[in-house]
């Protein structure tokens, strides 16, 4: 077994050692790079060099639906709750949906819960536990987010918001719920939403989601339904 | 001596690259690369500036290695992860080996890993009696081949759909198929029986984010996210250069990778671990082992001209844009990491001597160096590396062409003497060996006419030019 | 401007015309320009492949004969050359003696189209090439010394001429000094794809600022029997 605190010591001697000569910073023939490792954060200034989005949320609602069509996800605005709720109901029939697999105890839950419940299907409410054969037989699966990000067309979701870690990748379908306010600008955005939301406590797995499963393994031919959802589905209102 | 890496190199490199249908789907696959790329790219506001950011970001995370590596294993710790240290591939088989045996595994379920390429754990653990099944596509054909992936983004780059169907039909049973989209369903269905059964699931890692003890993993397909949900331990092996600062640093690396590597704006499933099910959450694997290992990379580290090549952040850009990879293709390094990176790290990861050749095997272009999107000095250092392993160990026979070469060079009016006996030699005897085992430039004459040297050099039309002007003053 | 012509060693051996072409357009252009005759090589064959020592013995006297030399600037036709003494020499001499007059030798230095287009601010020198031609860029001259509009700019001021670009203009010709020799399957399959790049353009000549990559191109091109022809870029600006 693991000799763990013996060769930890022997590699953060190595470290040490070698780290004792400096290396020259990027960009600047023989310079040296800052001192310590207090750096101040430079998220914001990633907002320059990453892709423009625009202001307000007319510009990013904008911006997330033509990636949501490049990324062959299907992207809904809808006015409100029941329009929210009659659109699931028409993909429930033109699929042919027998059950799908919820969560119900998100921050919308009750919401999430009478949607969900209106499509008079079985559910399998992974809350309290799941069934992973159960979870797999379900035509799909119906989850919250912390966020939809408009420069990537991402879902940023974890496993406190949306149900667990599987709900929102086994089941064939993945449809998020999600509200106007959650609509962010760029990615650091995002992640200044996860430090404020979670820095005192964050959940075991975090994750963007930007599209349905793709693969291009062969001859680099894109085919979606790898082996995640091969299909996503975003209801905003 | 030329080492029997470098034979293996040789051979079949030059294979490969008197192969035009191989190079041809190279060159398929990644001219669609290089369109998607280019779209990716100018979509950003300033792809330099984030270079710099990005190559900035690594070499905080790398020249305070050490400061943040306890950050990110207390942390991990701290939330019930185990970390594990291995300074050898042996030590990182053996740890691995050792929790499977502890859990025993009867089926184990993995996800695209360079650094389990790198010590051959797959190898070890079927040895020992353990059935690992690679889940993502690309590596789960290699595997059925036995092969080692062809590119470290898409492993199974060199096959068409043909021989993957040949091959699906010949293992699976399945029916023939030339439709990409059956043959993806054929491995999607057999595939998921084993997400469900599978009692442990190993990872690699993309980042590793000190501020906050978390593990980042980049895929399209969501094969590593199903297998860090559904097994009961979950194990990722990482390198101990995966390390970035902050959480936030993602918000930059997660598009460049993508861009750089893929040609997406961003992939698939970006996914962060901090550890195994925390108390109150619904799944996960109840234990979480973090395997670091070091494999001679304290050792590059110990070379601060060189230190930046443990910036990478495996993206494969630099394969992307090379010009040799191009022609003789991945299998042909006959090594884990291919490529330009490939060829500046093995000597440092495998031994110098014994893998020089793959930093010689390069025209020093620089467009590996120009693709990165961390600026890492690549073409340099297979510079370096040559100079390394010449002072290290010369070969004596160019150590003294180099040295008469010198010795005329610098002798400019003895060189002028022997021009004639080159001219003569061209014009009267080069022909009869021309290309054949005699020609002392059978190696360029082989495939390649070789211009004559001219009637009058430069330095003779300089002089004449030069008597003539002087002429020409006179007369005046 | 008094210039000094350094020429490297397969121009002066091979392709004489070039360095003439070079001296001719200087000349056109009101310039004086000198030639050291003692100075054969820059080193580079020796510094690529890993010989230092070796290296400095050639590129030593350069460094010192160069940085004595008062002229005004230091024209290299050639972007291979061009980076050994611009951007290498710092590195060759870094801890010697001659450190900081390699430095400075190597500011002085440009590369022929840059030197043109850059530091005499000149994109037309009266030139005439009526031919369909397209411009190889020799990756020192590219990535080194960033050479990739300057001799375009030259060449679309060539009275008559059609330059069009070819697919893969900025890949590698294969030739890589004593890469070529060492390496020459793999040599070859890059050479064959930049000749099937240049011809799919029907242009007649492949235009560069590097002899080097010329002698590669047109060795695959003569053995394959191929009609179109390798130039200089200076051979092209000489013309009238």
């Amino acid at each position: 077994m693991s000799t763990a605190t013996g060769e930890k010591e022997k590699i953060f001697r190595r470290i040490r050692e070698a780290l004792s000569v400096p290396a020259p910073y990027p960009g600047q023939h023989g310079a040296h790079g800052p001192n310590g490792t207090e750096h101040p954060t430079p998220v914001e200034e990633f907002s320059h060099w990453l892709p423009k989005v625009g202001d307000g949320f007319d510009a990013r609602a904008e911006l997330f639906a033509r990636n949501s069509v490049q990324l062959k996800s299907t992207f809904h605005l809808l006015p409100d709750e029941a329009a929210a709720s009659r659109t699931l109901a028409e993909i429930a029939q033109a699929e042919s949906w027998k059950n799908v697999a919820a969560h119900g105890n998100g921050a919308a839950g009750p919401s999430t819960r009478a949607i969900v419940t209106a499509l008079n299907l079985p559910a399998v409410w992974t809350d309290s536990g799941y069934d992973v054969r159960e979870m797999e037989r379900c035509d799909a699966g119906i989850s919250e987010c912390d966020a939809l990000v408009a420069q990537t067309g991402s879902v940023l979701v974890t496993s406190r918001s949306a149900g667990g870690r599987a709900l929102s990748v086994l089941p064939p379908h993945h449809v998020v719920l999600a509200r106007r306010d959650q609509l962010l600008g760029d990615l650091p955005a995002a992640f200044s939403l996860l430090e404020r939301k979670y820095s005192q406590s964050y959940p075991s797995f975090i994750g963007f989601i930007t599209g349905p499963s793709r693969t291009g393994d062969i001859e680099r031919i894109l085919v979606l339904g790898a082996h995640g959802p091969k299909k996503l589905t975003i209801l905003c209102w | 001596m030329a080492s029997a890496s470098s034979l293996q190199f040789k051979t079949d490199a030059k294979r490969v690259a008197g192969d035009l249908r191989h190079r041809g789907l190279i060159q398929t696959a990644l001219r669609k690369y290089e369109t998607s790329r280019d779209l990716q790219k100018s979509a950003f506001q300033d792809w330099q500036g984030a270079r710099q950011s990005a190559a900035e970001r690594k070499w905080d995370a790398i020249n305070h290695l050490d400061v943040y590596l306890e950050s990110l294993t207390s942390k991990l710790e701290a939330r019930g992860t185990k970390v594990h240290w291995a300074t050898t591939a042996e030590q990182a088989r053996e740890i691995i080996l050792g929790i499977v045996r502890e859990k025993k595994a009867r089926s184990i379920i993995k996800s695209k890993a360079m650094t389990a390429e790198e010590i051959h754990l797959n190898d070890a653990l079927e040895k020992a009696g353990f059935s690992v099944v690679e889940s993502d596509l690309g590596e789960y054909i290699v595997q059925l081949r036995n092969e080692a992936p062809y590119h470290i983004v898409f492993p199974a780059m060199h096959l068409t759909r043909g021989e993957i169907s040949a091959l699906f039909t010949e293992k699976l049973g399945s029916a023939p198929t030339d439709n990409p989209e059956d043959l993806t369903m054929i491995a999607r269905n057999v595939l998921r029986d084993k997400y469900i059964t599978a009692d442990v699931g190993i990872t690699g890692a993309n980042f590793a984010v000190a501020e906050t003890g978390m593990i980042s993993i980049t895929e399209n397909e969501g094969n590593a996210r199903l297998t860090a949900a559904l097994p009961k331990t979950m194990i990722t092996l990482m390198g101990l250069e995966k390390i970035i600062p902050k959480l936030s640093d993602l918000a930059l690396f997660l598009p460049m990778l993508a861009t750089a590597g893929a040609g997406q704006a961003i992939t698939g499933y970006n996914s962060m671990y901090g550890g195994p099910r925390q108390p109150g959450e619904i799944d996960g694997p109840e234990e979480y082992h973090v395997v670091l290992i070091d494999n001679s990379r304290t050792h590059l580290l110990a070379d601060p001209e060189q230190r930046d090549a443990l910036h990478c952040i495996r993206c494969g850009a630099c394969l992307n844009v090379c010009p040799i990879y191009r022609n003789v293709g991945g299998h042909a390094y006959g090594t884990t990491y291919s490529g330009p990176v490939g060829s500046v790290i093995t000597p440092h990861l495998r031994g110098l001597q014994e893998w020089k050749h793959l930093s010689q095997a390069s025209s020093l272009c620089g467009a590996c160096t120009e693709a990165c999107p961390v600026k890492i000095d690549l073409h340099h250092h297979l510079l370096q590396n040559r100079r390394n392993a010449m002072q290290e160990k010369p070969v004596w026979w160019e150590k003294d062409a180099f040295h008469i070469f010198g010795f005329l060079a610098t002798r400019p009016e003895l060189l002028r003497a022997l021009i004639p006996f080159g001219r003569f030699a061209q014009k009267w005897f080069h022909w009869i060996v021309l290309g054949g085992p005699l020609d002392p430039a059978k190696a360029w004459t082989e495939t390649r006419d070789l211009p004559p040297i001219a009637p009058r050099t430069f330095t003779d039309e300089w002089r004449a030019r030069q008597r003539a002007a002087s002429r020409k003053e006179a007369s005046k | 401007m008094k210039v000094t012509l350094f020429v490297p060693c397969f121009m002066n051996t091979m392709y004489p015309q070039a360095g003439i072409s070079i001296v001719q357009v200087l000349e056109r252009l009101g310039h004086t320009v000198a030639y050291h005759e003692d100075l054969f090589c820059c080193g580079q064959p020796a510094f690529n492949a890993g010989y230092w020592d070796e290296a400095r013995t050639v590129a030593g006297p350069v460094v010192k004969t160069l940085a004595a030399d008062p002229a005004d600037a230091i024209v290299i036709g050639s972007g291979s050359c061009g980076a050994m003494l611009k951007v290498f020499y710092r590195d060759l001499f870094a801890g010697t003696p001659l450190a900081q007059e390699a430095i400075s030798v190597g500011e002085r230095t440009w590369e022929f189209s840059d030197f043109l287009v850059t530091k005499l601010g000149v994109t037309d020198v009266g030139a005439r090439f009526p031919a369909k031609v397209t411009f190889h860029d020799g990756c020192h001259g590219l990535r080194e010394l960033k050479v990739k509009q300057q001799p375009r700019r030259l060449l679309e001021h060539v009275a008559g001429l059609e330059l069009v670009e070819m697919r893969d203009s900025e890949t590698c010709c294969g030739f890589g000094g004593t890469f070529s020799a060492k390496f020459p399957a793999i040599s070859t399959a890059m050479g064959e794809v930049k000749c099937t790049s240049a011809a799919e353009t029907e242009a007649e000549y492949i235009v560069s600022n590097d002899s080097s990559c010329l002698m590669q191109i047109q060795g695959l091109l003569d053995r394959q029997r191929k009609p179109i022809k390798t130039l200089h870029i200076a051979e092209v600006l000489a013309r009238q």
